[in-house]
């Protein structure tokens, strides 16, 4: 998901002589304020022991380089630095990750485990495919079962983030419009409320970009998409349930409107984790659909990455799919890896080699985890949990839709911050304080001030009561005026807010020996 | 379900706070044609011990690339990382933390991200890196556009010693937002023809240093030749080792630098998850794509990181944004600088030249079997010519349990270089390996 920077203060504003008690070194209590790397010497050490090579590089005379101005640590220090690094860090693991359109879940420790057994982990991209016949089973079932969950008939698993696999599904499309003699279609329509990567991807293609409007009950408004449609439309991109968290209830239609123009019908899949279990999106008419394996199927976020996106395709699309993909033959599995002969019509390649295998291991553990009956339970507890958070915070905070269930996530504006002063970002960073990562801010753009909140099945009742009664008591205070507690905020986080004008205005993205920043000296230097 | 924390219980108690009547009644505005009743046709939930029991089974019939004397490389490489990389990177605040969108609470991603780009910054001696990309070649395809939005011009030489799948990645995307790709015939010194194929059209020329057959160049000519015609200079380099030895992109004057980043502290993987590295000059630094994080203070003047110069991105400015990427390689980003934080530039030029070494020693063993090896300068990866098939080769060595490289058909099967093989040495190929190799190569081709 999405950081909003519209609509928002980007600086802070708070009164900072609110922070009292001031440590003398710069820590916070065990978070220490740990330097940079470069900050803490080391140009001519190394924490790792190489033995010394036989022979030399005089045969690259005139190639080489004069020096590489990069420090190291030892181990110790390495360790020590990461580690305290990370203690800044919120996770998943340590309290809910509320965050809406990012489906921050659980993620299961025997994944990460069957990710690192060596015929996957020490395994080449470009081995002997006689060599490599587990590695593509698992790929074979990882398919069967993406096939099988969305009703769809083939899909292209080479994506590497859903953004990528959203370009994949584009292609396709755009291959299958170019063999009808259909490349004047140059028009992707997307509602409003769409993620960011939709538009843009439409326009990585070479498409232009038209909205379609929602209607007041946080739907694709049906009579505009129907004005819009016509012979310039190559596709509609949907997501599914919506960015609203709102399942759309004329799909179907939708569906059949967009073919009816010829046209074909992209969902966004990165709310799949919603319905995955209780319904196939090759039933609502969908022609290509990316599957996010970090959200769904739980592989690890890492802090920003890496995902992984397959791209499940209908009939009509699967002949365009890119290599490489797996097909079996008389002496096992084995690769398509090349645009010809059966793979002739394949719009090209994603990336080199055969996409994310690691997050492949990862997400096929889980789905093996779940089966059937618990990726359909997955999805109850999803949608169940946030009616729970809407339901909870109704009266207290104001639902963008309060008529009829939300799906996985609950979407609230800010009228009912009106006239306390504080904002969506202000009573976010309050949040902090209370020990919770906040929710989605100002997304989607069609709600003013936006919080979508994204509990996800793993978390325990016990843990949504306590995400919503600190909810409930910032909003008693924010009601009884306490603006203070809002406009500064956060106080205990380990740094207080920041300024993003600052940083783009100037912008500083590698170390130089003098920072802009009031660094705490060494105690010892005072 | 071991996953799954609520009760029955709890759940009929939630429901009677959400005022449904069962689970169905919040599922009520899925169309009814398309809910599914009844349970699909999958196999039911599976026990910890019962699905690491199939996946040690798949796992099993894999040969991993230590299992014997091994020498793939064009474009993955085997590596030996330290324990202390995959410990931290195990760590629950950083595999289980999302995108540092709240800086407050995200210091530990952030700064590290910081030190990230300056290493990358640094290895390839260039003045601004981002928080990386999905790997090398989707790299190298944002390149290219990156220097259609700067240049205004459409058309992008890519260099007959490039990787195939990053050529093949970058005609796909590239090519689909408008651009003429000219792709150049495979050579071994495929680097001489660049210059003659540079007109005032072009926006960039893409060359590859190793290049997919092993061959190392000074691409400074190259990018005068660029520079004259006021095109870009992008230098890719699929193996990050090299930087430790070889001269660097920027001091030879590269405009954008894409590197494949897997070979610092990043596992084989079967292709993936990896981490493409850009660099690019800094008057260049708001045409690049994907993340960048950048240095701020907080409310109190204390230095702390936010991510940056998001106006380029895709969540802000939509269809008129400089990619669609809306992730970066986070985990694996971090691996890498864990990994090159522990090798220091002193230790990265040490493991760089026992990579050279072993590969010289490679080469006389390769020499010494009666071959020809066709790379002139090489880093840690040499192009063979064998008699007849290298594939056929390749097949043959596995019964010896040697895997003796990369067949260069198999990334580029219309290319007419059947009979080239791609063999790469690391600081993980032993002396023994490499005398294995020969005998077995002596013992096929005496044949």
């Amino acid at each position: 998901m999405t950081l909003q920077t519209i609509g928002r203060p980007t600086r802070p504003e708070g009164d900072t002589a609110n922070t009292g008690f001031k440590s003398l070194t710069g820590a916070r209590g065990l978070l220490q304020d740990e330097p940079l790397i470069f900050e803490l010497g080391g140009w001519s050490k190394t924490g790792v022991d190489i033995p010394a090579a036989e022979h030399d590089a005089s045969d690259l005379a005139g190639l080489t380089r004069e020096s590489i101005p990069l420090p190291g640590l030892s181990e110790p220090e390495a360790m020590r630095h990461y580690v305290r690094l990370s203690q800044k860090n919120h996770a998943i693991d340590l309290a809910i990750y509320p965050l809406g359109s990012c489906t921050m879940k659980h993620n299961p420790r025997l994944n990460e485990k069957a990710a690192r057994l060596a015929g996957f982990a020490e395994l080449h991209p470009l081995a002997p495919i006689s060599t490599t016949q587990g590695a593509l089973a698992l790929m074979d079932r990882l398919a069967h079962w993406l096939k099988t969950l969305t009703g769809m008939p083939a899909v292209a698993l080479t994506p590497k983030a859903g953004a990528h696999g959203e370009l994949c599904g584009l292609l396709c499309i755009k291959a299958a419009h170019e063999a009808a003699g259909q490349a004047n279609r140059r028009t992707v329509l997307v509602p409003t409320s769409a993620h960011g990567t939709n538009p843009a991807t439409a326009a990585f293609v070479g498409y232009s970009v038209q909205e379609i409007a929602q209607t007041d009950d946080g739907r694709v408004d049906l009579a505009d998409l129907t004005a819009k449609l016509g012979p310039h439309v190559a596709a509609i991109m949907i997501t599914n349930p919506n960015t609203c968290g709102l399942f759309e209830r004329d799909v179907i239609e939708i569906g059949r409107l967009t073919h009816g123009a010829g046209a074909y019908f992209y969902c966004d899949g990165a709310n799949f984790n919603a319905i995955v279990g209780r319904v196939r999106p090759g039933d609502l008419g969908v022609d290509a659909m990316h599957i996010n394996l970090h959200k769904t199927f739980s592989t690890p976020h890492g802090g920003g990455g890496p995902g992984a996106g397959p791209v499940v395709l209908s009939a009509a699309l699967a002949p365009f799919a890119p290599a490489p993909w797996v097909v079996s033959g008389p002496d096992g599995l084995r690769l398509v890896e090349e645009a010809k002969d059966e793979a002739a019509r394949a719009f090209g390649r994603m990336s080199a080699f055969q996409g994310q295998m690691g997050m492949f291991v990862r997400a096929y553990a889980y789905m093996r985890s779940h089966g059937a009956d618990g990726l359909r339970q997955v999805a109850e507890d999803a949608v169940l949990n946030a009616n729970y958070i809407k339901a909870r915070m109704t009266g207290i905070m104001t639902p963008a839709f309060p008529d009829g269930p939300c799906m996985h996530e609950a979407l609230f504006d800010d009228t009912w911050l009106e006239g306390t002063g504080v904002t969506t970002l202000d009573f976010a960073k309050a949040m902090i304080d209370e020990g919770f990562h906040p929710m989605t801010m100002y997304f989607p753009l069609v709600v003013h001030g936006a919080m979508l909140i994204e509990p996800t099945e793993t978390e325990s009742k016990r843990e949504l009561d306590r995400f919503c009664d600190a909810l409930s008591a910032l909003a008693a205070a924010a009601r009884l005026g306490d603006a203070e507690r809002f406009k500064g905020a956060p106080y205990l986080a380990p740094l207080r807010r920041l300024d993003e004008t600052l940083a783009a205005r100037k912008p500083k993205l590698t170390w130089r020996p003098e920072p802009i920043g009031v660094a705490p000296a060494p105690l010892a230097a005072e | 379900m071991r996953y799954l924390p609520l009760t029955a219980d709890d759940r009929a108690e939630m429901l009677g706070v959400i005022g449904a009547p069962d689970i169905d009644a919040l599922f009520a505005d899925v169309p009814a044609a398309a809910r599914k009743a009844e349970l699909f046709d999958l196999p039911l939930h599976a026990g910890e011990l019962e699905v690491e029991r199939e996946l040690a089974a798949l796992a099993a019939r894999n040969r991993p690339a230590g299992a014997g004397p091994f020498f793939c490389g064009a474009g993955a490489y085997r590596h030996h990382v330290p324990a202390s990389v995959d410990h931290l990177i195990q760590r629950s605040e950083f595999l289980t933390s999302y995108t540092p969108y709240q800086p407050e609470i995200a210091q530990g991603t952030l700064q590290i991200l910081f030190e990230f780009q300056t290493q990358v910054a640094a290895l390839t001696g260039l003045e601004v890196a981002n928080c990386s990309m999905y790997d090398g070649s989707t790299g190298c395809a944002e390149a290219v556009m990156m220097a259609q939005r700067v240049t205004r011009r459409e058309k992008a030489i890519l260099s007959g010693g490039l990787h195939p799948h990053y050529a093949a990645t970058t005609q796909t995307i590239a090519h689909a937002e408008g651009m003429t790709i000219v792709r150049q015939a495979a050579a071994i010194d495929a680097e001489a023809a660049v210059i003659a194929a540079i007109d005032g059209e072009t926006a960039c020329v893409v060359v590859q240093t190793p290049n997919v057959f092993g061959v190392v160049t000074d691409v400074t000519r190259i990018a005068e030749a660029a520079h004259a015609a006021g095109a870009l200079m992008i230098v890719v380099t699929t193996e990050a080792i090299s930087y430790g030895l070889l001269k660097s992109p920027g001091e030879m004057g590269a405009d954008i630098a894409v590197g494949e980043g897997q070979s610092i502290g990043n596992g084989l993987n079967y292709g993936g998850p990896y981490v493409g590295l850009f660099a690019c000059r800094e008057k260049l630094l708001r045409q690049m794509p994907g993340r960048l994080c950048g240095e701020t203070q907080d409310a109190d003047g204390r230095r702390g990181y936010v991510l940056t110069l998001s106006t380029r991105e895709q969540h802000i400015r939509r269809e008129k944004a400089t990619s669609n990427i809306c992730t970066n390689s986070g985990l694996c980003a971090l691996a890498f600088t864990i990994h090159m934080t522990l090798l220091g530039g002193t230790g990265l030029r040490e493991l760089a030249l026992l990579n050279h070494s072993r590969a010289r020693e490679l080469k006389a063993a390769v020499e010494g079997a009666g071959l020809e090896v066709l790379t002139p300068r090489f880093f840690n990866e040499i192009a063979v010519k064998v008699p007849g098939s290298a594939a056929a080769l390749v097949e043959a060595l596995l019964a010896d349990s040697v895997v003796a490289g990369v067949p260069y058909s198999r990334l580029d099967p219309r290319a007419g270089l059947d009979d080239v093989l791609l063999l790469a040495a690391t600081e993980t190929t032993t002396s023994d390996d490499i005398a294995a190799l020969g005998a077995a190569l002596t013992r096929r081709l005496g044949q």
